[in-house]
């Protein structure tokens, strides 16, 4: 094959290919952008207040230790359902109770155990926080993770 | 050496292998916490180290980047740099930028996107000095000969200054915001810096080889082809569940597997390149 090809086919086909994979790539990237914002994400829930807790989430640089759907750190537990973990499908209010409960708690000072630091979150910043992990529970994943464990 | 502005390249490399050492410090810290997992929990939590190891990484490779490029650019180009002055220059910005990132990590001031945790105001200073270097280096090419190795090589520096760009868009949606996060993290780690790997490969064989350069830059376009071919629509294999569309799974899972083709490639064009060699290269080290 090699002998029959010369350098400038060569050249050819790569600018060319490499342009028509790139075109059919960023087709594909904005029909998925179109998707997210109709279809798998919840945009109207998306309120200042879930915007405000995904800026706790980076200023907090969570992604370091934790993963969301699946990405980051994965020295900690996934978070993208940790909504659903806390039963927060069925009881939004004790969910809410017990995620604020169990942040407030860090650092449990576990001998053996992974420490959370201690954050020093406002109750404000608390309650976007978990507006944000909640609103991240209802984007449809396609039944990612298979069951509810971190 | 063959052009006196090659020895820019020294000090970058210098740089690239302090951060690399201390990238391996960070490293060390964070394995050590998988053993003692309460060690420096209060002092140095993990995200802190884990931050700091891989901004390492990327900051150290960027710079052995540039530095071959200076090293490469006067041989392929016949000609010397535009401007050393402003190499030194952009070298200064690049690691004042990548000190100030690391010290502020450690006092908690970051942006919190994994990779791109850098302060708005380091990143503008990276994207200005990487400017500086494309402007410097493209100058050279201009004026000089142009081969297929120095153009492959400027496409890819390009392609990532012009992806880094999206490190600056933070979408509020989560599910979008990872859509476009890969356009930087995937699409130079399995896209453009295959570019950049490869036309330095196929340069150090031109050298160290003596087969001819027709056959080694016909090999580089048709590896470099295979990458971006696979590459980019293996992105995919990250949009699997993040809210994506499911076609993302067979496209992904497809291409992502061919990802592997062109390194393979890159080794198999090596060795072969080195048995066909005629040159009895000097460096008994680097030849074996």
């Amino acid at each position: 094959m090699a002998d029959g090809l010369t350098k400038s086919a060569a050249r050819n086909i790569f600018y060319g290919g490499s342009l028509f994979f790139f075109l059919l790539f960023a087709a594909l990237t904005a029909h998925s952008h179109w998707y997210m914002v109709n279809t798998s994400t919840d945009s109207e829930g998306l309120t200042e207040s879930v915007k405000h807790g995904k800026e706790v989430w980076e200023k907090n640089m969570c992604i370091n230790c934790h993963s969301i759907l699946g990405e980051g750190a994965y020295f900690a537990p996934e978070l993208g359902n940790v909504w659903e973990r806390y039963g927060g499908h069925d009881n939004p209010e004790a969910a809410r109770a017990g995620l604020a409960a169990w942040i407030r708690a860090q650092p449990l000072g576990a001998q053996g155990r992974r420490q959370m630091p201690a954050y020093d979150f406002s109750e404000e910043e608390m309650q976007a926080l978990i507006d944000f992990l909640e609103w991240t529970d209802g984007i449809n994943t396609q039944d990612w993770p298979p069951n509810t464990a971190g | 050496m063959k052009y006196e502005t090659q020895k820019v390249a020294l000090p970058f490399f210098m740089v690239a292998m302090a951060l690399f050492a201390l990238q391996v410090v960070f490293g060390l810290l964070a394995a050590t916490v998988y053993v003692w997992p309460n060690f420096l929990a209060e002092l140095m939590p993990f995200n802190i180290m884990r931050v700091s190891h891989t901004n390492l990484l990327i900051v150290w490779l960027l710079l052995g980047f540039m530095g071959c490029t200076y090293y490469l650019m006067p041989e392929e180009a016949e000609r010397e740099i535009h401007s050393p002055g402003l190499a030194y220059l952009q070298l200064a910005i690049f690691a004042f930028a990548g000190a100030a990132a690391l010290v502020g990590y450690q006092f908690g001031i970051h942006e919190g996107r994994e990779f791109l945790e850098q302060p708005f105001w380091v990143k503008l200073l990276i994207t200005i000095s990487f400017l500086m270097f494309l402007f410097n280096t493209s100058m050279t090419l201009l004026k000089g000969r142009r081969t297929a190795i120095n153009l492959v090589l400027m496409l890819g520096l390009w392609l990532a200054a012009v992806f880094w760009l999206f490190a600056f868009y933070n979408p509020t949606n989560l599910a979008v915001d990872k859509l476009y996060w890969w356009w930087v993290v995937h699409l130079w780690v399995e896209g453009v810096w295959e570019l950049i790997m490869a036309a330095l490969l196929g340069y150090l064989l031109i050298k160290m080889t003596g087969v001819d350069r027709e056959v080694i830059e016909k090999w580089l376009y048709i590896i470099v082809g295979l990458s971006l071919f696979s590459g980019l629509l293996g992105t995919g294999h990250h949009y699997y569940w993040i809210g994506a569309p499911s076609y993302w799974q067979p496209i992904g899972s497809i291409f992502s597997t061919l990802e592997v083709i062109p390194f393979f490639a890159m080794v198999v064009f090596a060795f072969t390149m080195f048995w066909k060699g005629s040159r009895n290269h000097p460096n008994k080290a680097a030849m074996l």
